[in-house]
């Protein structure tokens, strides 16, 4: 296919004030149907959206942070986090969920979708992508 | 006087707004995406210590960052919250 | 809210005929669902709609077809792992009828 775009989704809300977050999931769910090159960015308040250990039980909110585990079967793989905005909210890349697909080019083998990125390489991935989708 | 604050401090400047209003013997309630404000070494935290901070258990557990507050936040639950608006001389929100 | 009878009790259902809650299910619904969908259940049928619930249980969401395909072929055989085969079992489509069998919400992105 000659018409593989790159796509990148800025997430920039946390996920349960509103419903920005969970709208982008479903999006990029949809998008990968389409065969295209998909990159996601966390960044600001995005980054609350791939926190560990979330559970809405008691909220009565639904807890969709155990969807973000099935991106690597929608080939979904490129998950960029900003340092800036970790740092800004004390937390590190441990208090993230640890995504991961499976390379189907290296015999199956699980590896990490997880980049931590700085503010400038955000913004290098933003000039990059041919389409840019924020939430 | 109990002040509430439903939105994250890194998003809205109602917490930070709210901090630097509230008198040292009101209460504070974290609530929805205000609960954030409570995360131990972010750089809202220093305005924590201004009067008494208290967060909302399920909105907490909800974005799985109990083990990431500071230190003395109470967690209280909604009988609490109830309580507190109950008691207490006045409600300000900061929507 | 539209329900359908199952051995004497009322179940709810939208307007499509999916399940309304998801905690309702049980193989005697899904028996049913299955009869308004036309599929008589082969243990072939209930090894799908068995691993969609499993498979919904820990992502929370109904897999897409092509997601659906790749998983099923890991985990029960490359013979299984193909639109043939589970079109065969679900003629008007895996995802949509063996989801609605399995009384889990109509897939994201199931066009």
């Amino acid at each position: 296919m000659s018409d593989i775009k790159k796509f990148l989704y800025v997430n920039r809300r946390a996920p349960y004030g509103t419903v920005y977050a969970l709208e982008s999931l479903e999006v990029v769910l949809i998008g990968a149907a389409f065969d295209q090159d998909v990159s996601l960015v966390f960044m600001d308040d995005g980054v609350f959206q791939l926190k560990k250990d979330q559970n809405s039980e008691a909220s009565g909110m639904k807890n969709f942070s155990p969807t973000f585990n099935a991106l690597g079967d929608y080939d979904v793989n490129k998950i960029y986090v900003e340092k800036e905005s970790l740092e800004a909210r004390g937390m590190t890349m441990d208090d993230l969920m640890a995504l991961t697909y499976e390379d189907e080019d290296d015999d199956w083998a699980e590896k990490s979708s997880m980049h931590l990125v700085s503010a400038d390489e955000v913004r290098d991935l933003m000039e990059e992508s041919e389409v840019v989708l924020s939430f | 006087m109990l002040h509430i604050v439903n939105k994250s401090p890194f998003e809205k400047d109602s917490f930070t707004s709210c901090m630097a209003h509230a008198a040292e013997s009101s209460t504070v309630l974290l609530i929805e995406d205000g609960v954030y404000a409570a995360l131990k070494g972010s750089s809202v935290e220093d305005q924590l210590s201004r009067a008494k901070v208290v967060a909302l258990q399920s909105d907490v557990a909800a974005r799985g960052i109990e083990g990431n507050l500071v230190d003395g936040i109470d967690l209280i639950d909604y009988p609490d919250f109830v309580d507190l608006v109950a008691n207490g001389d006045g409600v300000q929100s900061w929507v | 809210m539209p329900s359908m009878d199952v051995n004497g009790s009322e179940v709810e259902v939208d307007e499509e005929g999916y399940l309304a809650d998801i905690n309702d299910w049980n193989r005697e619904i899904a028996t049913a669902l299955a009869e308004t969908e036309e599929v008589e259940l082969t243990d072939s049928h209930w090894e799908v709609i068995d691993f969609l619930r499993e498979y919904y249980d820990e992502y929370q969401i109904a897999p897409a077809v092509r997601v659906l395909t790749k998983a099923i072929g890991k985990k029960l055989g490359k013979d299984k792992g193909n639109s043939k085969y589970l079109y065969e079992l679900f003629p008007y489509g895996p995802a949509k009828q063996a989801c609605k069998i399995g009384g889990l919400p109509k897939p994201t992105g199931c066009i």
